[in-house]
């Protein structure tokens, strides 16, 4: 068979089914959507991962006077102590680098955090505590630095401020993996209306397929306008996800991104990465649900 | 042509044989009648031929090929060679004349040029020249069987098979295509037609098969449909 003449039968296809097109256009958009925005929303989680984590330290806390963990049972910390901490520290591999905030800069950086605050009249530099701010290399290596300065003496407690963004990422992970949850579930409807409306055409066209078994056409040929039909109204289906992922993305640089100053949001590059891995998706799934449909409705 | 070697069919969940131990060859270029009851197991036989149905026992051959060792990606390729013409007519309501005969060679794949050639001739052949632009809903039976006949030959099958072609017309209309299937069977195409129409079979003079119950009871060369009586 002629290219043109399969093409045309395609055209003639699609526009006698045209409501039916139309829902598998519609169907694959907004499936292919949703799955998009779970896609996105694993960037978003990925880049705010990356952000944060560069951005956190591990804080060790030395002992000062009103400090009373065991470890600084002998007092506040001595000077000796303080340098043996800081050669150790810069000593082991995983640690990028090493910076010591002493109690006047602790007090400066409070009172400017709190400047608005009555509290910041209250408090003197001596109740604040000296600390050494680690930043590693590898953000999740944190045991390694806790076990060498947890209870060492001179040293009130080790922080790791990872802690508290793992609480916040288990909750964007969440989110995220419904989002991807609901995603292939609608990918999922998505084939099953394929499968459907292909079951339709096939009935609908029983005559065609039955004349051109008749003249001796493969089942190739048969079964090749049903496919390129489901294949074309994904394309399409998957054009129209890609500008709802667009829109999605200029509304969160345009709206979102001046509002939520404290993290960045995911590029351009994720919304292109998506869009392949929709395109991917969509034509695999119209092109199997066509292929095991017309196998049982459209035999030679 | 087509060459039965002691075929039987038995469909599934049936206990009487559809056809059994039928034995006979058509030669090339034959006209033949296969004639009997409903039921008697033509259109089976038919379904046999073109590897529709594949036979319980015995082996057939069509076009020179054993069908019980031609695997199904090569059936279709039996299929061009055997054109086939049914009782309903089985046209493509939203096609005209010329895109319905034109349909067979967009499938074997003649390009534009050479089915611009050939649909008029076959047309012209069949009697319907000028009517290329027409839908089937604007001719009547007689002229729609032409066309479906038109499609069948259009590609110059080796064999013609055609199921009660006549079942669905009045006398003069079949009349006009027996004369038609007389003519495509004097190029050379050997012609299997099944019929209930008496009248055709005493009127034509060729080779009448019969069968009875799956079997074939009568094979005459010349024949008339009925023992006269």
């Amino acid at each position: 068979m002629r290219a043109r003449f399969v093409m045309s039968e395609v055209g003639i296809g699609l526009r006698r089914n045209l409501t039916m097109t139309f829902a598998v256009i519609v169907t694959v958009a907004t499936s292919l959507s949703l799955l998009g925005f779970g896609l996105l929303s694993n960037s978003q989680v990925g880049v705010m991962k990356d952000y944060w984590y560069d951005k956190i330290e591990v804080s060790i806390y030395l002992c000062g006077d009103l400090s009373e963990a065991p470890s600084c049972s002998a007092g506040k910390i001595t000077i000796p102590q303080k340098d043996q901490i800081e050669q150790d520290l810069k000593a082991i591999p995983v640690v990028q680098n090493v910076f010591y905030e002493s109690q006047a800069d602790a007090f400066k950086r409070f009172q400017e955090r709190f400047k608005d605050s009555a509290i910041a009249q209250n408090v003197t530099p001596d109740q604040l505590p000296e600390s050494f701010r680690v930043k590693l290399k590898d953000p999740t290596q944190f045991a390694v630095i806790e076990s060498a300065f947890s209870g060492r003496p001179g040293v009130d407690v080790v922080q790791d401020q990872r802690a508290i963004l793992e609480k916040f990422f288990r909750l964007l992970n969440v989110l995220r993996n419904g989002a991807l949850f609901i995603g292939l579930i609608s990918v999922l409807t998505a084939a099953l209306l394929i499968s459907n409306t292909i079951r339709i055409a096939a009935f609908n066209r029983r005559r065609e397929t039955g004349v051109m078994k008749l003249v001796g056409a493969s089942s190739f040929s048969i079964q090749l306008p049903f496919l390129l039909e489901s294949i074309f109204s994904a394309i399409f289906g998957w054009a129209v996800a890609l500008g709802l992922l667009s829109g999605f993305k200029v509304l969160i640089d345009q709206r979102v991104a001046p509002l939520l100053t404290f993290t960045r949001f995911f590029g351009w590059d994720a919304v292109w990465i998506a869009s392949l891995q929709l395109l991917a998706v969509g034509l695999f799934v119209a092109a199997l649900a066509s292929l095991i449909t017309l196998r049982r409705f459209v035999k030679v | 042509m087509i060459k039965f070697e002691n075929v039987s069919k038995t469909y599934p969940n049936q206990e009487r044989p559809a056809l059994e131990g039928v034995n006979l060859e058509v030669a090339k270029g034959e006209f033949v009648f296969l004639v009997g009851l409903s039921g008697s197991g033509k259109s089976t036989f038919l379904r046999l031929v073109l590897k529709e149905e594949n036979p319980t026992s015995g082996k057939i051959f069509v076009a020179g090929k054993d069908l019980s060792k031609l695997s199904g990606w090569k059936v279709p390729e039996l299929r061009r060679q055997v054109g086939t013409v049914f009782q309903d007519f089985r046209l493509l309501p939203n096609k005209t004349v010329f895109e319905n005969v034109a349909f067979t060679l967009h499938v074997l794949g003649y390009s534009q040029k050479e089915i611009n050639r050939e649909v008029p001739e076959v047309l012209e052949l069949v009697g319907l020249e000028g009517y290329g632009d027409r839908r089937p809903s604007q001719l009547s039976g007689g002229e729609q069987q032409r066309v479906a006949i038109a499609r069948a030959f259009v590609s110059h099958p080796a064999i013609l098979i055609a199921d009660e072609p006549t079942g669905n017309l009045d006398p003069t209309m079949s009349v006009g295509i027996m004369k038609l299937l007389d003519r495509i069977n004097r190029t050379g195409t050997t012609v299997v037609m099944a019929t209930h129409d008496s009248g055709i079979v005493d009127q034509m003079r060729k080779r009448v098969i019969e069968l009875e119950g799956g079997l074939v009871v009568r094979d005459q060369v010349r024949g008339v449909y009925g023992y006269s009586g």
